[in-house]
């Protein structure tokens, strides 16, 4: 058997090819959507951004969830947090993108280490309901705002201005948000192998002995915590730029939820998993409605049952998820 | 008189109605390897935990070479130079040997905030990681996965990790248990040679292993220590016949 | 402000308190029990209140709708135990959350099919629509009834789990399941019979609240996450901590969204107040545990430490 971890990439391993291969077509999207469907092309690029925001949230929840092992059922404050970073700045004048992106890493930070400091006091299922309870707290205090729409949400007159990068129209705001996402893919590649990432792998495969060899675990889940909420914070300020919306809603609890099924789709404790699930999770979506109307046309409204089925059924049946699942070594090859 | 290594001052631990740890006062000097033994569910593992920090004790104190630990968490104790291996194997289960060793030695040299550079890359680190193993006799098993281990190479792997920190004081909780007849053999040649270099409190149930390797044992009964002296003064020691050592012939 | 209104508010934030017991009760037990997070908890709430409007609209009996909501929700909670729970009760956390997840949008979903998307209305039922004369002033008749009520079971849960054999065997498997196995007890039929009995408890708080609260899928969810806050504070598997525990989250919650803005327009200028106080007020539970868990992680009435009353 081979390390989890491998230092050195397999060129010839499945894993290697499905990941190049992804990020190849990524590369390449925008003009593959003008090719195939011309007019349409919008349609797909938005959709690919979105799946792109998806994947930035759940590369950050990996970290935390994947290589911590600490169940965090509310990264979507932070996604909501990053939202409201672009929206009410902008509500107020201010359009500069980078300022939006100080704003949202900032809030983050100071969020995320207090959030982090007081539910990491507790483990397991306690941390679970824990950072449950805390996004909606942020949920209502979202609501409540009601000089910034409350219930109804915030709309984003114009996108954020990031200077020379233009993100006003939809291609450029998809490439600035696959640059992000590799940009995080690397970073979060890296920390993984790193003596900080090994601190932290190792709390969640023995987090008792690990103590015990003298590492201050708590600091290291907190700094994972918190990085992995920054990555999330991002995450929200391109959501806004998307959707040019702000809104309560994403805070809500099923996304956190949703961002968990990313993770684990794609395989937990991958680094290039998120980026694989969160595809697979939003072409379902797409998908399962248009499924429905052709099937069961007066059930179209009701594809959600599915989703909850498909959830129900991956957490029992998919110990590693797809892309964990692919080997990582071409076969009859053993590990350096 | 120099600083014992380990003091501990009518130490208490109660699990409701029992008295786990009872009024224990025991001295490690420096250099020593002290034997504790006792029937099972004497109270050692509850009182290695004690020192460890993973337990609090109700009353009494613990000095670590002369510093009172009491209410410092288990990674300070840790870094203050104390190793420890687990009657039941404690590691990182889907981590190589040689992973599980880095993460000792990384926790002596610092260094663990860096989130750039891989952990493996950093040379010193791993050949030093590569000398604990193979000190232990793990030195071909670096790149095997803890679960591919054997039940006995497992249990180096325990004393590796430990070993790894440069502890100045190290508590091994049962380091023989489970293993086989060849397999024990080399722990206890193992264990004399560690002798030389560092501090030791040893629990364990198999008394030849003790008896050969112990300068002086402890024995606890019921969480109390009834006796504390050389290997001849055990042997010869009446009450310890009667409670304990009856007990084994018998069983 | 007057004495009144604090009164009625206070009796409200019991009534919310009694209601999240029932639904803290189950939960608690079958988290200590078999180490299960069922967040379809609040599922089992919404099935309980639709079971119970359905019956009461088709056949005008309250007590049938009781009966129906309770007995029904308990069904559910069986055949999910038996047949979809049962292979996750091993796994880890993560899994159990993951899959009552899921199963919190299907059984949305199947609401939504069933009764359709909108909300469906639950009457009063006739003998409890009046108002009654407490301390001189006039609460509804029906709010005072779910009070009496929940207190009720919470009296009859503590006799049945001080005084009982199952009870005792309950008590047990939450401080010790591998004790109460080695004994030779059943504890796959125990375990059922946990999760039935949360199950109906969930149930009766739907179809008490049914009245009171718009029917609608989705009702579960906000009744869960306050759940989750109310055992969290009350200290994990433990009974008398749930009970505690959703009673001050019930009165801190009612009470601060009734008095709260008045409290901060008092101390600060009106806009600021304005702005502040709802946010503040519904965050006030919220606060409230991270308090707790700041000063005590076990929360207040940690289970196995001789509190699992
Ligand atoms: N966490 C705990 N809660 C309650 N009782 C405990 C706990 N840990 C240990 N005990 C009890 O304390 C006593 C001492 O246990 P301990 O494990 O320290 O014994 P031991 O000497 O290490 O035994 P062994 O030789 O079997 O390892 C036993 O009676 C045990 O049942
Ligand atoms: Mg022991």
């Amino acid at each position: 058997m081979s390390a989890l971890w491998p230092t050195a990439i397999d060129w010839r391993a499945p894993r290697t090819w499905v990941a190049l291969g992804t990020l190849a077509l990524l590369l390449v999207l925008p003009l593959l959507a003008e090719f195939v469907s011309g007019d349409g092309a919008d349609f797909w690029v938005k959709f690919a951004t979105r799946v792109m925001i998806y994947a930035l949230a759940a590369i950050g929840l990996n970290l935390i969830l994947g290589f911590g092992g600490l169940v965090s059922f509310g990264h979507a404050m932070y996604v909501m947090l990053g939202s409201y970073a672009v929206a009410i700045p902008t509500e107020h004048g201010i359009t500069s993108g980078w300022l939006h992106l100080v704003i949202a890493l900032a809030a983050a930070f100071v969020l995320a280490l207090v959030v982090g400091a007081i539910s990491l006091r507790t483990t397991g299922i306690a941390f679970i309901m824990i950072t449950l309870a805390f996004a909606q707290m942020l949920f209502f205090a979202a609501v409540s705002l009601k000089q910034y729409g409350g219930d109804d949400g915030l709309t984003v007159a114009a996108r954020s201005d990031f200077g020379v990068i233009s993100i006003a129209g939809h291609i450029g705001l998809y490439y600035v948000a696959l640059t992000v996402v590799l940009l995080a893919l690397y970073l979060s590649w890296r920390a993984v192998l790193s003596p900080f990432g090994l601190v932290l792998r190792a709390s969640k495969a023995n987090a008792r002995r690990t103590l015990a060899l003298g590492h201050p675990v708590f600091r290291f889940q907190l700094a994972a915590y918190v990085a992995s909420a920054l990555l999330c914070a991002v995450a929200g300020v391109l959501l806004a730029n998307l959707t040019q919306f702000a809104s309560p809603a994403y805070g809500a609890w099923t996304l956190s939820g949703e961002l968990i099924v990313v993770v684990i789709l794609g395989g937990l404790g991958t680094v290039f998993g998120p980026l694989i699930g969160a595809i697979l999770l939003l072409a379902l979506e797409e998908a399962l409605p248009t499924l429905v109307e052709a099937l069961l046309p007066a059930y179209k409204a009701n594809w959600m049952l599915l989703l909850g089925l498909f959830i129900f059924l991956i957490a029992l049946t998919l110990e590693r998820g797809v892309y964990g699942s692919l080997p990582e070594r071409a076969r009859g090859r053993q590990q350096p | 008189m120099t600083t014992s290594a380990l003091e501990t001052v009518r130490l208490v631990k109660r699990f409701g109605g029992v008295t786990a740890t009872d009024q224990v006062s025991l001295t490690v000097a420096p250099g020593e390897l002290h034997a504790l033994i006792g029937p099972n569910g004497a109270g050692k593992s509850t009182l290695i935990g004690q020192l460890a920090g993973e337990l609090s004790p109700d009353a009494g104190d613990i000095r670590l070479f002369g510093q009172s630990v009491i209410g410092r968490p288990v990674h300070e104790r840790a870094r203050l130079g104390l190793g420890r291996t687990y009657q039941i194997t404690q590691l990182a289960r889907e981590f190589t040997a040689l992973d599980n060793v880095l993460l000792g030695v990384n926790a002596r040299r610092g260094g663990n905030t860096r989130f750039w550079g891989p952990a493996r890359q950093d040379l010193e680190s791993v050949a030093r990681a590569r000398a604990a193993l193979d000190q232990v006799g793990l030195g071909e098993r670096a790149e095997a996965q803890v679960a591919a281990l054997a039940h006995g190479e497992q249990r180096q792997l325990e004393i590796a990790m430990a070993l790894a920190t440069e502890p100045r004081l190290l508590l091994l909780d049962e380091p023989l248990a489970g293993m086989s007849q060849g397999e024990a053999q080399a722990m206890v040649t193992l264990l004399r040679g560690l002798k030389k270099h560092y501090t030791m409190l040893l629990v364990e149930h198999d008394m030849d292993a003790v008896f050969t390797l112990a300068d002086r044992v402890s024995v606890l009964v019921y969480g109390r220590i009834i006796a504390t002296g050389t290997v001849a003064e055990i042997r010869a020691n009446a009450d310890v016949r009667a409670a304990y050592l009856g007990e084994e012939t018998a069983a | 402000m007057t004495t009144q209104l604090a009164l009625s508010q206070l009796l409200n934030g019991l009534q919310l308190g009694v209601l999240l017991f029932l639904m803290a009760a189950g939960l608690t037990l079958v988290f200590g029990i078999m180490s299960f997070v069922n967040l379809a908890h609040g599922s089992l709430y919404m099935l309980g209140a639709y079971f119970g409007a359905a019956t009461f609209a088709n056949t005008d009996s309250f007590l049938l709708a009781l009966l129906a909501a309770v007995a029904g929700a308990a069904a559910v909670g069986l055949v999910l135990d038996r047949f979809a729970l049962t292979r996750l009760y091993e796994r880890d956390h993560l899994d159990q959350v993951l899959a009552t997840f899921g199963l919190i949008l299907f059984f949305n979903e199947v609401i939504r099919i069933i009764w359709g998307p909108g909300s469906i209305f639950m009457q009063v039922p006739e003998a409890l629509s009046a108002t009654v004369e407490l301390f001189g002033f006039a609460y509804p008749a029906y709010r005072f009834a779910i009070i009496v009520a929940g207190l009720a079971v919470a009296l009859g849960l503590y006799l049945l789990i001080q005084k009982t054999r199952i009870g005792m065997l309950i008590r047990a498997g939450a401080t010790n399941p591998h004790m109460v196995a080695s004994l030779g007890v059943d504890i796959k039929g125990l375990n059922t019979l946990v999760f039935a009995l949360g199950a109906g408890l969930a149930g009766l708080a739907g179809v008490m609240a049914g009245p009171i609260i718009s029917v609608q899928p989705g009702m579960g969810e906000p009744v869960l996450i306050l759940t989750l806050v109310v055992i969290i504070i009350g200290g994990l598997g433990s009974i008398r901590g749930a009970f505690y525990g959703a009673l001050i989250v019930g009165v801190v919650d009612t009470l601060g969204r009734a008095f709260m803005p008045t409290v901060m327009r008092a101390l600060f200028e009106r806009n600021t107040a304005d702005a502040a106080g709802p946010a503040l007020a519904s965050m006030l539970i919220y606060l409230l545990m991270a308090v707790v868990l700041a000063l005590r992680p076990q929360g207040l009435f940690p289970a196995g430490s001789g509190a699992t009353r």
